[in-house]
């Protein structure tokens, strides 16, 4: 009873707390915040003090297994769902820039919808709500069956998940009010940052816990690349996020580097977000669920920790290939160019990893389609990892830089790396985590995969044509010394690809949707009459034994 | 330590520190029996009598 009191008493605090700085915020943004937050503590008040169990409730509404089970999977579940909810908010405002690009009426005329609002809102949710939530999710997955040991500090796991969702409310509502500290992929502002970080620590205490409790004396390389992806992305946060606020109770703040020091801290921070967050961590996906979905081991295991140690040795010089031709001096341009060549060997010795997992399975491709899914994934892993450091090269980013190329090449990144695989990793827990026999239905996945797999295509095709044409048409000086086009007829001639980018966003948000049936069907338990995915007819003419003919 | 000073010790001393612990972890991987210990991690993901699912 009295720890009861305690809580609920703390939590009151919290909640005057709130209330009373945004009473006393001197901009509208940080009260709006203060007030989201102080919503947060109430709706944890009335769970602290109501006598409903709302963790049994939850487990009936999601339809989870009675039993508890041999590892703590509630907060995986939970983060399932959260990643499919973002993944489609995040695709769908995606979808919407796309459309605002070709068409400009769709910016309404209000500061809320422009471009600048909502493309920061699309890469957040995209990369740290969807991205983040299948992060978290995977790595509390595969460490607690890796390490054959629950959850260490099963309450601070539930504080990461409903933490981590608050650090999202907080940074979307954010860029839509413009409250932003300017700095691509780390848009929110101090108090976001703050709060981020005291959840990410919590995170690392998990999951570093989890380790050190395991029973499994070898800890599996999925785990190394969750925990560099875990403390790099701390160390990263950190120290690009070091900046002094002009009141404390004020969104705005001001970056502790001036300059091409800030520029460099950002893209040292910027290009180890991709290397760490979106590559090291999914690769821990990649290690886990590619060998167990195709029932064989990772082909080689020394490769897979020579493509560990080369990543983490590599890829933290390569950011300044995101500053060529500016004020940062020479030799640091050559260093990124350098090491972002360099990094090529050890990805695509990664790729060739994990397709060689295959090797004596390849028929499963045409069987399995979650197994295609991850193909796919690990193809698009190779392909984004030559052509970035192709477009790192200075003489290529003279042409590729500032142009819709750049685009193109992050989305087959993202879009083809990172979605398939967290695709294909939610389609094997999903039926695993709900205990059901399989998934609803396979022909879905099926869809899902050509679904995407065009999007992409077309998405990054109509990216390439039209940054390689706009770089192109940047350039282009006539006889007189004068540049031939004018900004507008550049913007005007994309307009084509423009339409067609839209139209493969489209279809990669209408495969998700198909995914977001299929989910919800499997967690309702329910199981989709379909034909087999591949047919082994009876040949009653060939099944007999062999005649042995004596020899004459 | 001036801009200049911790520059070039980068550049010349922590740039060799970096390659010795980069070429050691790689060059522990290619240890006598590191072989079958990799063989081992590499299918215990598949103990399912120690592993539910």
């Amino acid at each position: 009873m009295d720890n009861l009191l305690v809580k609920a008493g703390g939590w009151l605090a919290l909640v005057f707390l709130a209330f009373l700085a945004m009473v006393l915020a001197v901009d509208g943004g940080f009260a709006v915040h203060m007030a989201i937050i102080m919503i947060a503590c109430l709706i944890a008040l009335w769970v602290t003090i109501s006598k409903a169990d709302y963790a049994a409730i939850g487990r009936g509404i999601l339809k989870a297994p009675a039993d508890p089970g041999k590892y703590d999977d509630d907060p995986i579940r939970w983060g399932v769902i959260a990643t499919l909810f973002w993944g489609m908010a995040g695709f769908f405002v995606g979808l919407y820039i796309a459309l605002q690009l070709a068409f400009p009426v769709l910016n309404l005329g209000l500061e809320y919808t422009t471009f600048g609002r909502l493309r920061p809102l699309h890469t957040s949710a995209v990369i740290f709500a969807f991205g983040g939530n299948a992060l978290i999710a995977t790595s509390f997955y595969v460490v607690q069956r890796t390490c054959r040991a629950r959850l260490a500090f099963p309450r601070l796991a539930r504080f990461v998940f409903w933490g981590y969702q608050l650090f999202i409310v907080l940074a979307a509502t954010g860029y839509l009010m413009g409250v932003t500290q300017s700095k691509e992929y780390a848009e929110p502002e101090w108090y976001v940052d703050l709060w981020l970080t005291i959840v990410w620590v919590s995170y690392a205490a998990v999951y570093i816990g989890t380790i050190v409790k395991r029973s499994e004396p070898h800890i599996y390389v999925a785990n190394w690349f969750f925990l560099s992806f875990i403390l790099t992305v701390a160390m990263l946060h950190l120290v690009n996020g070091l900046a002094m606020p002009v009141s404390l109770l004020g969104a705005k703040s001001y970056s502790a580097f001036a300059g091409v020091q800030d520029a460099l801290t950002q893209w040292w921070y910027g290009h180890n977000a991709v290397g760490f967050f979106l590559t090291a961590g999914f690769l821990g996906m990649m290690y886990y669920f590619v060998p167990k979905q195709a029932e064989r081991p990772v082909y080689s295991y020394r490769l897979s920790i020579i493509h560990f140690w080369s990543l983490i040795f590599l890829y933290i010089w390569a950011g300044p290939h995101h500053l060529h031709y500016t004020a940062l001096p020479d030799w640091a341009q050559t260093l990124g160019m350098v090491f972002s060549i360099v990094l090529w060997m050890p990805s695509w010795g990664g790729m060739i990893n994990g397709l060689m997992t295959l090797n004596g399975a390849w028929d499963k491709i045409r069987t399995d389609p979650i197994i295609r899914m991850m193909v796919l994934a690990l193809a698009f892993y190779g392909m984004s990892t030559f052509e970035g450091p192709m477009m790192s090269i200075k003489s290529v980013n003279s042409l590729s830089h500032y142009t819709d190329w750049t685009v193109g090449h992050v989305h087959s990144g993202a879009l083809g790396w990172n979605g398939m695989i967290t695709f294909a990793a939610l389609y094997y827990m999903v039926p695993r985590l709900w205990g059901r026999q399989r998934l609803y239905s396979l022909r879905m996945v099926n869809w899902h995969f050509w679904f995407a797999t065009i999007g992409i295509v077309l998405y990054a095709a109509a990216m390439w044509v039209a940054g390689i044409m706009q770089g192109l048409m940047w350039r282009e000086y006539g006889d007189d010394g004068y540049l031939v086009y004018a900004f507008s007829e550049v913007v005007s001639a994309m307009f084509p690809m423009y339409v067609i980018r839209a139209a493969g966003g489209l279809l990669y948000l209408a495969g998700a949707a198909v995914m977001v049936y299929n989910v919800w069907m499997t967690i309702a338990g329910k199981v989709r009459e379909e034909k087999s995915m591949t047919e082994t007819p009876h040949d009653p003419e060939a099944d007999k034994p062999l005649v042995a003919v004596p020899a004459e | 330590m001036s801009y200049d000073a911790l520059r070039h010790f980068a550049d010349s001393w922590g740039l060799l520190f970096m390659t010795a612990v980069f070429l050691t972890l790689i060059g522990w991987t290619f240890r006598p029996g590191a072989g079958r210990t990799h063989e081992e991690a590499a299918h215990m993901i598949f103990d399912e009598d120690k592993n539910d699912v």
